[in-house]
């Protein structure tokens, strides 16, 4: 078996990253004709004394971070269960509450405070998410019916569990989780993506846990009749998104340094789904490419900061948001890309029939 | 047969009569849910450690966030046979019948924090804020600072809401009426106040590459959004940087960020009508009038601002919502 066909069975299609490459293409050359500045990278000195890395391209990478990772854990659910997790954004609020329910029980925020947050974190949005992959894998529910349980009733479990509306996090430990470690001027959400990533192909490299999900995706008959649990790989397809959704939830909250059950992730479950969609992935399963999501998460960041800088409002950014992802969904979709082949062959034969009349 | 039954009755509406007078005076408390802001946490537990058994009451407390759920549980207390129904009311209209009925039945109803658009004497008084003095002494302090110039950056609150008029109005009545204040961008963080939402508005100015100078939000969630965003691209603020702070509702929080000088101002929203309410019920027990009211039969709750330059520890302990 050569190489490159062996690449082509163990992920998605090659021409996958076709079409988030070209739209993100796209933006940077709009934005390089529209102002060059765009780009610009300065540094800045904030409020604590930090020198900061500023302008646009820092802010669109910072502020994809939480979107980029939630979706990296949706590009597997989406590829075990052939269906999506709504409840990413309620669950997250949940996962906030732990985080801070644990540091906000102790007198003062230390790193090892921090540490056992994160880890309790961890384990109680495990907890919610098992919920979600149990009525998926085991009761065999449409993921999106199943999700909607927790994405109704989440905010208000995390509110529960917090006890107070707007409960505040207060110390150096904490702004320099959401903002920058002193001393290094890139925003540390952007480390943690990395980290994730890391973490992320380190499994799929070590374990063959991406030829398992691609299979119960594509065939879950086959793929018990090969000896390959369905119902584990699915559990474990929303284990390893919820670790997904409490990083993304504790930068959350470190950003602001305050939790609001109420808003803290909104919407980002759509956003999520979007960007595995504009990665290329098949929302119905099967083969799949985490750094198409991870694209898609930055090409809808950089959308929003593009109408930003172009001095559109925030409440208005959706319906123009709204606009180039039809776009750059329907350019994907399985009926525009055969039309495109097909008039590439057609070029390729007409200039083919025009060179043999030249010869003749 | 029936004798037993008469006799079951009268016992129980004996019982029942000597429950309600061992229990005080019954009120009927209905309110906004209490995870909407740190505001209506410290409102809700101050009528709760107000309206308590030890100081003679037997209170019904009902919080609800919508305007039916409201009016389901005042006509609940009107059957119940309450003597006091105090409210605030999710929705300002739609009140005119329960309130008639509640003062056929000789029920007295307090409205506290958000008034009702209703004929005022369908309720007794109304112990509330008024957000629009809260406004003008926010702008009267901008004012004082005698800035070159005024770029601001407003941050409103849930449009439509009192708070956010009355906040809203006396900065943009200033910036209309005077030259050097401009209005670099206005948004709002919509109905649930939310500080993400203030902190991407905040990001968008900067990334549109506009200036400003000043931070006008309408409550201290906010505030704290935009000063993530402000941290995030390096620019200053606070006492000694280059962008004034200014937030709204006093929380324990913002006021601590004042005495640490990294927020200019914050002005008070005061939570507290419980016990304004109860001396007034004691009041009318003991056969008094209520005096002090205005045309609307309000009672003004007293707010002031506070200057990160002149704010102390005591006052962070006093006026602080919250922990």
């Amino acid at each position: 078996m050569s190489k490159k066909q062996k690449n082509g069975s163990r992920t998605g299609s090659p021409g996958q990253l076709m079409i988030p490459l070209v739209a993100l293409g796209i933006l940077i050359l709009f934005n390089l004709f529209r102002d060059p500045s765009f780009f610009a990278i300065g540094i800045a000195v904030n409020n604590s004394g930090n020198s900061v890395l500023s302008g646009n391209l820092i802010s669109i990478i910072d502020s994809a971070s939480a979107l980029a990772i939630i979706s990296m854990g949706m590009t597997l659910v989406t590829a075990a269960c052939g269906g999506q997790d709504i409840s990413v954004g309620a669950v997250g609020a949940i996962a906030g509450s732990f985080f801070v329910k644990v540091l906000n029980r102790g007198s003062s925020i230390t790193i090892g405070s921090v540490i056992l947050g994160i880890i309790v974190c961890c384990l109680g949005t495990i907890l919610f998410m098992l919920f979600n992959g149990t009525l998926v894998s085991v009761f065999r529910i449409q993921p999106m019916i199943a999700t909607l349980i927790l994405f109704s009733c989440g905010r208000s479990i995390a509110y529960w569990i917090n006890g107070s509306a707007t409960p505040q996090l207060i110390s150096p430990i904490i702004s320099a989780m959401g903002m920058t470690i002193p001393g290094i001027p890139i925003p540390t959400p952007i480390f943690a993506v990395i980290l994730m990533g890391v973490l992320l192909y380190l499994v799929f490299k070590f374990t063959n846990l991406r030829l398992y999900t691609q299979s119960v995706g594509i065939n879950e008959g086959a793929a018990r009749l090969n000896g390959v649990n369905p119902v584990m790989i699915k559990l474990l397809s929303f284990v390893l998104l919820g670790v997904c959704v409490s990083v993304a939830a504790v930068i959350g909250v470190c950003r602001l340094g305050q939790l609001n059950h109420k808003t803290l992730l909104i919407d980002i479950e759509m956003d999520a789904i979007l960007a595995v969609a504009i990665g290329g992935n098949n929302l119905g399963g099967g083969k799949f490419r985490i750094i198409g999501s991870v694209l898609g998460a930055y090409i809808i960041q950089m959308l929003t900061t593009t109408l930003y800088a172009m001095n559109v409002a925030p409440v208005n950014v959706k319906a123009y948001k709204a606009i180039v992802i039809i776009i750059i969904v329907v350019a994907g979709s399985p009926v525009i890309k055969a039309k495109i082949s097909s008039l590439i062959t057609r070029l390729k034969s007409r200039n083919e029939s025009v060179a043999e009349k030249e010869v003749a | 047969m029936k004798k037993l039954i008469a006799l079951v009755l009268a016992l129980v509406m004996c019982l029942a009569a000597t429950a309600a007078l061992a229990d005080g005076i019954k009120v009927g408390i209905i309110n906004l849910d209490p995870s909407e802001s740190g505001y209506r946490e410290a409102n809700v537990k101050d009528l709760n450690e107000t309206f308590t058994a030890e100081n003679g009451y037997d209170a019904t407390f009902v919080t609800a966030p919508t305007a039916d759920k409201q009016l389901e549980a005042a006509k609940g207390f009107i059957t119940d046979g309450v003597k006091y129904i105090l409210v605030s009311a999710a929705e300002t209209t739609g009140w005119d019948d329960v309130l008639q009925e509640a003062k056929d039945n000789g029920i007295g109803v307090f409205l506290f924090d958000r008034m009702i658009e209703c004929d005022p004497e369908l309720y007794t008084a109304a112990v509330v804020s008024d957000m629009r003095s809260e406004g003008v002494t926010a702008v009267e302090w901008l004012e004082s600072l005698g800035l070159e110039e005024y770029n601001i950056l407003h941050i409103q609150g849930q449009l439509g809401s009192a708070a956010q008029i009355g906040r809203s109005e006396p900065l943009q009545e200033k910036v209309a009426a005077d030259d050097k204040w401009t209005m670099v961008r206005e948004g709002t963080g919509g109905d649930s106040w939310d500080p993400e939402e203030a902190r991407k508005i905040a990001q968008a100015a900067i990334d549109a590459g506009e200036k400003f100078n000043i931070v006008y939000a309408e409550n201290d969630g906010m505030a704290d959004g935009v000063v993530a965003a402000l941290d995030a691209a390096g620019i200053t603020h606070g006492v000694n940087g280059d962008v004034v702070i200014m937030g709204f509702d006093c929380n324990k929080w913002a006021l601590r960020k004042l005495l640490a000088g990294e927020w200019n101002y914050d002005g008070q929203c005061s939570p507290f009508q419980a016990k304004l309410i109860d001396e007034m019920i004691k009041g009318l027990e003991e056969g008094k009038e209520i005096e002090g009211l205005n045309e609307l039969k309000q009672i003004i709750n007293v707010e002031k601002g506070f200057d990160a330059k002149t704010i102390t520890e005591d006052d962070v302990n006093t006026y602080g919502l919250g922990e």
